[in-house]
């Protein structure tokens, strides 16, 4: 026997006091050393919240010391190191693990009405490889002297002493960790799907993270070989980016960009991934276009691998691969146009709802959007020849990576953290949370566009009188900022200890994760699944289907009636 | 509820979250392939570097291709290529169920392997020895710059040099043979990790064929692993050519 979607409501005694995934066993051995693809979720979701917290304490130092003109907390060698710590932990520690291998891990399996992933103890090893690197790159911290930026360029990392070794294995490790869970990802979408899940029924969460998965697999070995190289290179000096060995400078950053321009599709796809379930849901409504939005996702997967030059129109290169380059980097913006108004047309008409995840999918929308007009001025050629290694470049690279992945990732927590602890959380709070993280969003960085467009270069430890006001409001936003995740820190701290109790389905969604117990059961469902229609088909749901409470009040109701 | 999902679920070797042999075995070929990709694209930027630096520096390509042993190289390649056919003999002996016959074939392709590993250790030591080495080391007998290169280093710089008929003069070295160095020692080397690695995969999987874990129905952990082995021995039929034969 099966259990049918489309017709059955995750059964009341299942979810009272049934087994579910966080009491099927208990013990520090049972999560350490855990097969389930839940488990692994969480821990990752812990660790990548823990190294959140430490990089942005990195910007709240930068940004005060940029507070005055001169020196005002810390010495200009102390600033450096500091952006660079911000830098290479929010990249290689937070973002690219945040939405694949945190919520990625928790629900691809759901999604998929799996038991879990294809692979078990290759997930698990991924989680203890991420581990294994964090330990490099908090050596890297406490030897503390990178100060390279986070893109190690040579020649100056070449040079610069031994602690960027420990950075670049740092960042090494974790790249096969990366790999690793992509392999994971790909073979089970491949392979995994209960029955009634084919391609045009999956959804759109899988399909971003699948076309992650694919980057992850095809563009993190090319880093791993050059992080390796510049490690060979300060080790056996073999000659190949320190021009004084008779290497190529030009040559590390190529190499550099082949990877972390596919990269940054790493991080901005699962949040563009996240954004598609926020949106469908809170407008009750089937996303408009499909499958224009699914291959969109491919599309950047794929155009990701070939704009790489844009980085370094000014590092010298032939006008000729200039052009081409900006050419193909305006290709960019066409699938990520169809997202935007795919989202947009979803909503009108839809009945929408500005439940706390849905605030941050649409504030994904206005700043992703913002972000992604601004990177046309940075891949045109004349106009970044202004603009680059200016604060444009920040704060457009932030609006994206900030304004549109953690926006996302937050909008994902939101949204799912009920499914995952089996408590709500305080509405009020969370909006309150979500409006300071916003404004002070777009104060932090809206002023740094604004000194970019003026020339204010990028990681400059002073500046000209002129950018004071700048300067300072940037810094004030950060503070906001910062108050917001306070805030948000402590609604979720309140929820995990005294929150209500959650519903299996508490935001109406049709999406197949919230067909499953809350919190979902040790094998995801209890039976394996039957999916009798689409993740976003509202129009073929049931009453039971999409009763947003506790389901003995359903009962209760319907006896009523 | 939980107790169900365990009963009647199939043959010993079918893990829980699957739910037939043949989905098993699909997504472990997939993961691996999908692995494969990995692994050409780890050594693709590697081969990127080798063809720029050969388009920018012929001449210091042309003399390190004649300062490496193109038979040892040759020996090595005629060695990997047997060690291919066996693995891919013992898949198909464990496909048919024979397991004595497998082990057999597993442990000659482990012999083959350390043979590879073998002869690159001559050729490894003697380049070490005379200081044959990249960047600042190069010249400088076993890594030590202090002292001063034997005269086999001269002699065989030169005897390159007038096998790639490229001698301007006495004296006339060109500088980025370090650079080819670097590259050959970091291609080579990472490709015998690589050998190393499928030393040890084949190993384990030898002792699990010992144990009874395969059979003519169950037999993946042999055949993914003897994929990875196909892999290493491809990477070597690319550097072969490309570092000893082109001249």
């Amino acid at each position: 026997m099966t259990v049918e979607a489309g017709t059955a409501v995750p059964s009341g005694d299942a979810h009272e006091g049934g087994d579910n995934y966080l009491t099927h066993e208990t013990g520090l051995k049972s999560w350490l050393f855990t097969l389930d693809h839940k488990r692994i979720g969480l821990m990752y979701l812990v660790s990548v919240l823990v190294m959140f917290f430490l990089g942005g304490v990195m910007a709240l130092l930068v940004r005060t010391e940029l507070l005055f003109n001169g020196e005002t907390i810390m010495e200009a060698d102390t600033y450096n190191k500091v952006f660079t710590l911000h830098g290479a932990i929010m990249v290689f520690l937070f973002i690219i693990p945040s939405v694949p291998a945190a919520m990625g891990n928790f629900f691809l399996p759901i999604m998929l009405g799996a038991k879990d992933v294809a692979f078990p103890r290759l997930n698990l090893a991924s989680f203890w490889i991420y581990g294994f690197g964090t330990i490099f790159a908090i050596v890297a911290i406490v030897a503390g002297s990178v100060d390279t930026g986070w893109t190690f360029y040579t020649p100056y990392s070449a040079r610069a002493d031994s602690s960027v070794i420990w950075m670049t294995l740092a960042a090494f490790i974790l790249g096969f960790s990366s790999i690793l869970t992509g392999v994971n990802f790909i073979a089970t979408v491949h392979k995994m799907r209960a029955p009634g899940i084919h391609w045009k029924r999956l959804p759109l969460f899988i399909w971003g993270i699948y076309a992650t998965s694919v980057i992850q697999v095809l563009a993190t070995p090319v880093l791993a070989i050059t992080l390796l190289l510049l490690i060979m290179e300060k080790t056996l000096t073999i000659g190949i980016f320190d021009p004084a060995l008779g290497g190529d400078p030009v040559l590390y950053q190529h190499f550099f960009w082949f990877y972390s321009h596919p990269a940054v599709y790493i991080m901005i796809l699962p949040g563009m991934a996240v954004v598609n379930e926020l949106i469908a849901t809170f407008s009750q409504r089937k996303i408009f276009g499909y499958m224009f939005v699914a291959m969109s996702s491919v599309a950047l997967a794929l155009l990701g691998f070939l704009v790489w030059g844009h980085h370094m129109f000014t590092s010298g290169m032939s006008e000729y691969a200039t052009m081409v380059f900006s050419a193909l980097t305006f290709l960019v913006a066409i699938p990520s146009g169809v997202k935007v108004f795919n989202w947009v047309a979803t909503l009108y008409e839809g009945s929408i709802s500005f439940a706390s995840p849905m605030l941050y999918g649409l504030s994904f929308i206005v700043l992703f959007t913002i972000g992604g007009l601004t990177g046309l001025f940075l891949g045109t050629l004349s106009t970044d020849i202004h603009l680059h290694d200016t604060y444009f470049v920040v704060a457009h690279f932030h609006y994206v990576m900030v304004g549109g992945t953690v926006f996302g990732f937050l909008g994902g927590l939101h949204y799912w953290w009920p499914k995952m602890t089996g408590k709500m959380y305080d509405e009020k709070l969370a909006r309150v949370s979500w409006f300071l993280v916003f404004v002070g969003f777009n104060v932090t960085f809206f002023s740094q566009f604004i000194m970019g467009s003026q020339g204010m270069p990028r990681r400059y430890y002073d500046y000209l009188d002129q950018f004071q006001p700048l300067h300072m409001a940037s810094s004030g936003g950060a503070y906001i900022l910062g108050l917001g995740f306070i805030v948000m820190a402590y609604l979720f701290w309140k929820s995990l200890r005294s929150g209500e109790k959650a519903p299996p389905n508490p935001w109406a969604s049709a999406g197949y994760e919230w067909m499953t117990t809350t919190p979902p059961h040790p094998h995801n469902f209890a039976e394996t699944p039957v999916m009798k229609r689409g993740p976003y088909d509202y129009h073929l749901c049931t009453e039971e289907e999409l009763w947003d409470g506790f389901p003995e009040d359903f009962e209760a109701k319907k006896a009523k009636a | 509820m939980a107790s169900d999902a365990h009963a009647h679920h199939g043959p010993a070797y079918l893990a829980h979250h699957f739910e037939t042999p043949a989905q098993q075995f699909d997504a472990a070929k997939l993961g691996m392939w999908a692995f494969l990709a990995q692994e050409v694209l780890f050594f693709s930027g590697l081969f990127v570097a080798y063809g720029i630096f050969r388009n920018w520096y012929p001449e210091a390509f042309s003399i390190g291709s004649h300062l490496l042993d193109w038979q040892m190289g040759g020996i090595n390649t005629v060695i990997l290529l047997a060690s291919s056919f066996t693995a891919a003999m013992a898949v198909r002996a464990s496909q048919v169920g024979d397991r004595k016959q497998t082990t057999m074939l597993l442990g000659l392709t482990i012999v083959f392997a350390f043979g590879f590993m073998v002869v690159k250790y001559f050729e490894y030591t003697h380049k070490i020895h005379v200081g044959i080495l990249p960047g600042q080391y190069w010249g400088c007998p076993s890594f030590d710059c202090g002292t001063a290169a034997p005269e086999a280093f001269a002699e065989e710089v030169a005897a390159a040099i007038d096998a790639a008929h490229l001698n301007a003069g006495p004296g006339m070295v060109p500088y980025h043979l370090r650079s080819f160095f670097g590259i050959y020692f970091v291609m080579t080397g990472l490709h015998g990790i690589h050998v190393l690695i499928g030393i040890g995969l084949i190993a384990w999987i030898m002792r699990r064929n010992q144990k009874g874990e395969f059979s003519a129905d169950y037999n993946t952990p042999v055949d993914i692993v003897a994929l990875y082995w196909h892999l290493v021995d491809l990477i070597w039929i690319y550097l072969f050519p490309l570092l000893y034969l082109i001249d």
